[in-house]
């Protein structure tokens, strides 16, 4: 890259060297200005829904979402003020009032770093349900933050199925399978991939969620196993997640920064993992 | 004495071509025509319009950033989703003169050399979009859409009916709407003239704004400037309703009084306060009621004009009871896109219905002013940034003891 891509811009008074094209999410990070962030994934469209990544633009009223800002010459970036705390602490708190963040180990690290109240706002919350409606993840949408991760995923940022959508609005907006099927009826094809980009565990595999039901889930227990996917010639790499005392593959993904995956797998690669174990005594 | 220029038609509405044209219609359009697309937006730029639905950005400083754009698709768009709770200018406007609207759709649109224009109009106006079809199909069947788009040809004007909710009445969730998607905002920049209507460079404007085309090109842009102030060139719609003996639209010049169009409107006597600018405005108390109506003259009272909504209360309404059912307007028009709105304005919500009920515990007042904050600073869109200005500006004015109930 040479020199005519890149070029200033001042980040809490202090300049640092942004690239054409970058966020200015991205320029913070490599400046190592931490920055909290919710619904931003590096391989989906930015959403600019969950707010925490706000910084103040020198010129713009309101703050802006990091994620999504594309960094320009010349540009005056603030992340310490009173009012950027204020709005990032105000959304986790927000969310804090409405959501179950019993499996969202990030956002509850990411609110306590920032001095966010849980008892800050007080109302009614999500109460939303369960889905348990197919053989492979169960969609427990008390815990959905909205960042729409998972719709993107399903559409053109990934998998091009757009089984998922959302619907309703305000505080009623949720995620959807077609026009409120079950994930069955949808057009879903049980790839996972909502499930692999999903923050909070509001969608997870069925044996996760049913061993965490059970209070088996430990996660100091699993090997992460590195092999390609047999099933075809694509060649994903995949990481299968083994029990090491029982030997039981208890899920499986694939690294975000592999080449050919990005993270991304098809229902065979993601679910089709019982016949290792067939024939098992 | 105002004599009405936009509401002119208001006893004999001009429902036809025929009895436009008798009335002085097109006259506009056809100076428009004889002058060229760039001598008529110096035309609107001198005039100082500026944008009615409520941001007031000058129309015509927004045409011709569209009209110098590369990209040869561009698109009009009328804005007629009028969702601002009080707000019924635009309904009015269409009802009683929808060729003067049209006229003003088609001056803009040979303006920017649209290749399209689109009218949007909110989806509970069905007469007024009836209306509106009905007469572009009479100005294409006249002619008078021949030679209006880019090159030469004739420009096709669409119709399209709201999707029934107050967020597509955001430029940005307007586009989305008309797209086929869901009615949710999108950043800005890029800016519509940038990237709007199918990513490509767009003009849109308000109803009222548009209203004002027609006879800024026919009478000149020194017209515009000799009404209202120096500042807030032209004339404005009021929509006045609430506790007032004859509610309705008012044409006003800019600078007028807000007591007197109070007066006109048969205002009680023993008004408590007013909502100015709509769901999204500020109240203002009988100590301002002469504040000029002008958009410096709100300003300099911390108010705004907004859409030109105007509500009265007596001095028995409950205003705490007012904010909660604003509170409950944004509350269900959020888009639940982000978070600040969607779930603040719900806590806003619940908060004031607390107050509003006598059920508040004594921490609502400072923590809504705290949350007004975040929702003004991180929401994405004007509709969470402002779902609690009329909130904080009850609470100023409870400091203030200027509250009667």
């Amino acid at each position: 890259m040479g020199m005519a891509d890149t070029f200033q811009i001042l980040i809490d008074g202090h300049e640092a060297i942004a690239h054409e094209g970058e966020t200015i999410l991205e320029v913070l990070r490599r400046q190592q200005v931490e920055t909290p962030t919710l619904c931003t994934h590096e391989h989906l469209t930015p959403a600019k829904a969950c707010r925490a990544c706000v910084v103040e633009l020198k010129g713009s009223r309101a703050l802006v979402a990091s994620c999504e800002r594309k960094a320009e010459p010349g540009m005056e970036v603030g992340t310490g003020s009173e009012r950027v705390q204020n709005a990032r602490c105000g959304v986790f708190e927000l969310l804090l009032s409405q959501n179950d963040v019993t499996t969202a180990p990030s956002l509850v690290a990411q609110a306590a770093d920032l001095g966010a109240d849980p008892a800050r706002y007080r109302g009614e919350r999500y109460e939303k349900g369960l889905h348990d409606d197919n053989q492979l993840y169960v969609r427990d949408y008390d815990k959905c933050i909205l960042c729409y991760r998972c719709v993107e995923a399903c559409g053109p940022d990934v998998q091009n199925t757009f089984a998922l959508t959302v619907s309703g609005r305000g505080f009623e907006a949720g995620i959807a399978a077609g026009f409120g099927e079950s994930l069955t009826d949808s057009a879903c094809v049980f790839c996972g991939n909502c499930v692999a980009v999903c923050p909070t565990g509001a969608l997870m595999d069925r044996r996760e969620h049913t061993m965490r039901a059970q209070g088996r889930w430990d996660e100091e227990r699993y090997d992460v196993v590195q092999t390609t996917c047999s099933y075809c010639g694509v060649g994903c790499q995949l990481e299968l997640h083994v029990d090491r005392l029982s030997n039981e593959i208890v899920k499986v993904t694939s690294p975000m920064d592999h080449a050919i995956t990005h993270g991304f797998l098809c229902v065979k690669g993601r679910y089709g993992y019982s016949f290792v174990e067939a024939g098992r005594e | 004495m105002h004599s009405p220029v936009l509401l002119r038609r208001r006893q004999a509405p001009a429902l036809d071509l025929k009895a436009y044209l008798a009335s002085g219609g097109l006259e506009g359009l056809r100076r428009a025509r004889a002058i060229g697309p760039e001598a008529t937006v110096a035309i609107v730029t001198e005039s100082g319009l500026v944008g009615r639905g409520g941001a007031g950005f000058p129309t015509g400083r927004k045409w011709d950033s569209v009209r110098t754009a590369a990209d040869p698709e561009r698109y009009f768009v009328l804005n007629a989703d009028e969702s601002e709770p009080g707000t019924f200018k635009d309904r009015v406007m269409i009802e009683t003169d929808p060729f003067l609207v049209l006229e003003g759709v088609l001056i803009a649109s040979y303006a920017i050399a649209a290749t399209r224009a689109y009218i949007y109009v909110r989806g509970e106006y069905h007469e007024a979009a009836e209306l509106l079809q009905r007469c572009a199909a009479e100005l294409a069947a006249a002619g008078e859409l021949e030679g209006i788009g880019p090159g030469g040809r004739s420009l096709a004007v669409e119709i399209r009916h709201g999707g029934g909710a107050y967020i597509c009445g955001e430029e940005t969730a307007l586009f989305r709407s008309i797209e086929g998607y869901r009615g949710e905002p999108m950043s800005k920049p890029p800016f519509p003239t940038v990237a709007g209507l199918f990513r490509k460079p767009t003009a849109i404007n308000n109803v009222e704004t548009i209203a004002n085309v027609p006879d800024i090109l026919a009478r000149g842009a020194l017209w515009l400037r000799s009404l209202g102030t120096e500042r807030s060139p032209g004339i404005k719609l009021f929509s006045v309703s609430g506790h007032v003996t004859r509610p309705g639209v008012y044409e006003l010049p800019f600078g007028v009084p807000l007591g007197e169009l109070l007066e006109l409107a048969g205002a009680r006597s023993d008004l408590q306060a007013v909502l100015l600018g709509g769901a999204a405005g500020t109240f203002v108390f009988p100590g301002d009621f002469d504040m000029p109506l002008s958009y410096e003259g709100a300003q300099g009272r911390g108010a705004t004009l907004g859409s030109g909504a105007l509500i009265a209360f007596d001095h028995e309404t409950s205003l705490w009871r007012v904010a909660e059912r604003l509170g409950s307007f944004f509350a269900h028009e959020s888009c639940g896109q982000c978070v600040p709105c969607r779930v603040g304005t719900r806590r806003q919500h619940e908060m004031l219905l607390a107050l509003a009920e006598g059920r508040g515990t004594g921490s609502e007042r400072e923590l809504l002013v705290r949350l007004s904050q975040v929702m003004t600073d991180a929401s994405i869109c004007g509709l969470g940034q402002t779902a609690s200005t009329a909130v904080r500006s009850l609470i100023d004015a409870e400091a203030k003891g200027l509250l009667a109930v």
